[in-house]
């Protein structure tokens, strides 16, 4: 059985209803905040402390791979969005094109990062033995720029003579790095599923402007995921671009 | 019911305004303003959750209730901030004045 938007005996009212909904999954959301939270200020101790060593690692990122993502997060909560409108004044197959566009634009973020991770693994910044912060200075391969190269070098000797041990604690970088993002990336896959499941039911015609409510609660936990890479785009990408 | 429908076009112009702060975002990380950087980047940051919030996400048009759930959390998160980095600001041995941490000398190469 199917929800259809009926009124449950416990409620006075439909709105009330929906909105007794929407609250819950704003106190779910406000557990999200302070667990994101705390990585935040675990993020912000540790970059006051070691900042040599977390401009280092930051500026090893691709901002055009990380730019491209934060671009395509925020299209998809424009289609999220829309798809709630849709569900909103009655186009059914206006919600089903617009999660659709939704996943697949999540699936491209998700792609792409995988395309960072890989990278990071080919140049030795996994926290860990094998971890060298030197290492794709050291190793260019034919498609690097040369002089792309010595500039590395050269912020690379000016970081480490600021602190020695740079190589350690530019893992405390790499570790946060990946902690984050791949929570991130964990609730992407977790909003993705959510999603696909969401299609299934307006194939259904089941999202209508008397019942959207899964469409609308899914949508908060999709908006809240794109305010997290929104803090996480500059404070991982952009520390120290300047130099 | 008595929902509130926000217009695609209203949609539509947040969206714009929030690539228009990435941008911006990208060309404040390339200028040198000093201690500002962060707080640029912050502040952007912050004022393009604020619409998502808002508009994406239908708190100014939701219930007083849910906006104070909203305003609460923001404020669980500046008393978990606030109070400790106040205490790392404030003690003797913090972060950075100890010794790396151990687990990542013994995995140096």
């Amino acid at each position: 059985m199917h929800r259809t938007g009926e009124l449950y005996g416990h409620f006075e009212t439909l709105e009330q209803q929906k909105e007794s909904a929407a609250l819950g999954m704003w106190i779910f959301l406000v557990t999200e905040v302070l667990f994101f939270g705390g990585l935040f200020l675990t993020y912000t101790i540790n970059r006051h402390a070691f900042s040599a060593a977390f401009g280092a690692g930051s500026n090893t990122l691709d901002l055009t791979l990380g730019g491209f993502n934060t671009v395509v997060l925020i299209m998809s909560s424009l289609t999220m969005a829309m798809a709630v409108w849709s569900a909103q004044v009655g186009k059914k197959q206006l919600v089903s094109i617009f999660l659709i566009a939704t996943v697949v634009l999540g699936t491209i973020f998700l792609g792409v990062k995988v395309i960072e991770y890989k990278q990071k693994f080919d140049h030795h910044l996994i926290p860990g033995a094998g971890f060298d912060i030197r290492y794709h200075a050291e190793h260019p391969t034919a498609a690097d720029n040369a002089g792309k190269i010595a500039e590395e070098k050269e912020e690379l000797e000016k970081a480490f003579a600021k602190d020695p041990d740079l190589n350690a604690h530019a893992q405390l970088y790499f570790s946060l790095y990946f902690g984050m993002t791949g929570l991130h990336a964990l609730h992407m896959i977790v909003g993705a599923g959510l999603l696909v499941w969401l299609i299934k039911g307006s194939f259904a015609g089941r999202y209508t402007p008397k019942y959207n409510t899964p469409v609308e609660i899914v949508g908060l936990y999709w908006h809240f995921v794109d305010i997290v890479w929104i803090y996480l785009f500059p404070l991982l990408y952009l520390i120290d671009r300047h130099h | 019911m008595s929902e509130h429908i926000v217009s695609p076009k209203i949609y539509v112009a947040i969206f714009l305004t929030l690539m228009a702060g990435t941008a911006i975002t990208v060309w404040a990380a390339y200028q040198n303003f000093g201690a500002f950087n962060i707080v640029i980047a912050l502040g952007i940051a912050t004022f393009k959750a604020t619409l998502v919030v808002l508009y994406f996400m239908h708190a100014r048009y939701s219930p007083r209730r849910t906006q104070l759930v909203i305003v609460c959390s923001v404020f669980w998160l500046a008393i978990m901030l606030a109070l400790t980095l106040a205490d790392y600001q404030t003690r003797e041995h913090t972060v950075g004045r100890l010794a790396p941490p151990v687990i990542f000398n013994l995995v140096r190469t």
